[in-house]
């Protein structure tokens, strides 16, 4: 296995978010407190989205927000975000969004292994659904296949 | 067969793709190399590329080229990936 670990902090369960933009730094922050990024990450990964158009939303109800590998990355990590309620993307197919994933990788070349493991767990695209009701930390580490650290 | 993914980082969805599209060219048992790259790379790797995977917010930005263009809803349902990738191959 060598998706990143996930500790709790990590993880936000029902998260209130009332734009896009509220639920990508919901998950930057998650990483800034997991230790896998700086704050200015989180700036980075709504930029992506600004210049680029809501590409992030890569299945129905699901985000993987992330930017580049830069200074603002600490280490190799992943931020899961679960949404009470459903935030629009703009995309015009996947939205909305009830899971955001905030990926931090420290390098380009290293990241296929974990991005391998990621299509694993999620090419069950009915794990989306379940993710987006996951009650507690664990239930999401069991669904993903990931440990706590 | 060079078949090349693209997004804006480089990273995250392209190697989402990359890695389902390996997957599905083998099931297909097609040989092809697939490459992730970011979008601001596309015009120097995707030059010998037949085929170009991405997410339609990239099609406009991609610009001429001779490869064909897929663009990819859900990147995680191989059998979209398939199907669309059998109607360019095929």
């Amino acid at each position: 296995m060598t998706l990143p670990p996930i500790p709790d902090d990590a993880i936000v369960l029902g998260a209130t978010a009332s734009t896009w933009q509220e639920a990508v730094r919901t998950a930057g922050s998650a990483l800034v407190r997991s230790g896998a990024a700086r704050p200015g990450y989180s700036d980075a990964m709504v930029r992506m989205i600004d210049e680029h158009g809501p590409y992030v939303v890569i299945a129905p109800g699901l985000a993987l927000a992330h930017a580049r590998p830069d200074d603002q990355v600490l280490a190799t990590g992943l931020a899961v975000v679960t949404l009470a309620t459903p935030v629009e993307f703009g995309h015009p197919h996947n939205d909305p969004v009830r899971v955001v994933l905030g990926l931090a990788v420290d390098s380009v070349g290293g990241h296929l292994e974990s991005i391998a493991d990621l299509a694993n767990v999620f090419n069950d695209t009915s794990v989306i659904v379940v993710l987006a009701d996951a009650a507690s930390p664990d239930e999401v580490r069991s669904l993903m296949g990931v440990s706590s650290l | 067969m060079k078949i090349v993914t693209i997004c804006g980082a480089g990273i995250g969805s392209s190697g989402i793709l990359k890695v389902n599209a390996e997957r599905v060219l083998q099931r297909l048992d097609i040989e092809a190399d697939v490459v992730a790259a970011d979008i601001g790379s596309v015009r120097a790797v995707a030059e010998d590329a037949q085929v170009i995977l991405t997410s339609a917010e990239f099609v406009d930005a991609i610009g001429p080229t001779f490869a064909d263009v897929i663009v990819i809803v859900n990147h995680f349902d191989q059998q979209e990936l398939a199907e669309k990738l059998e109607r360019a191959l095929g």
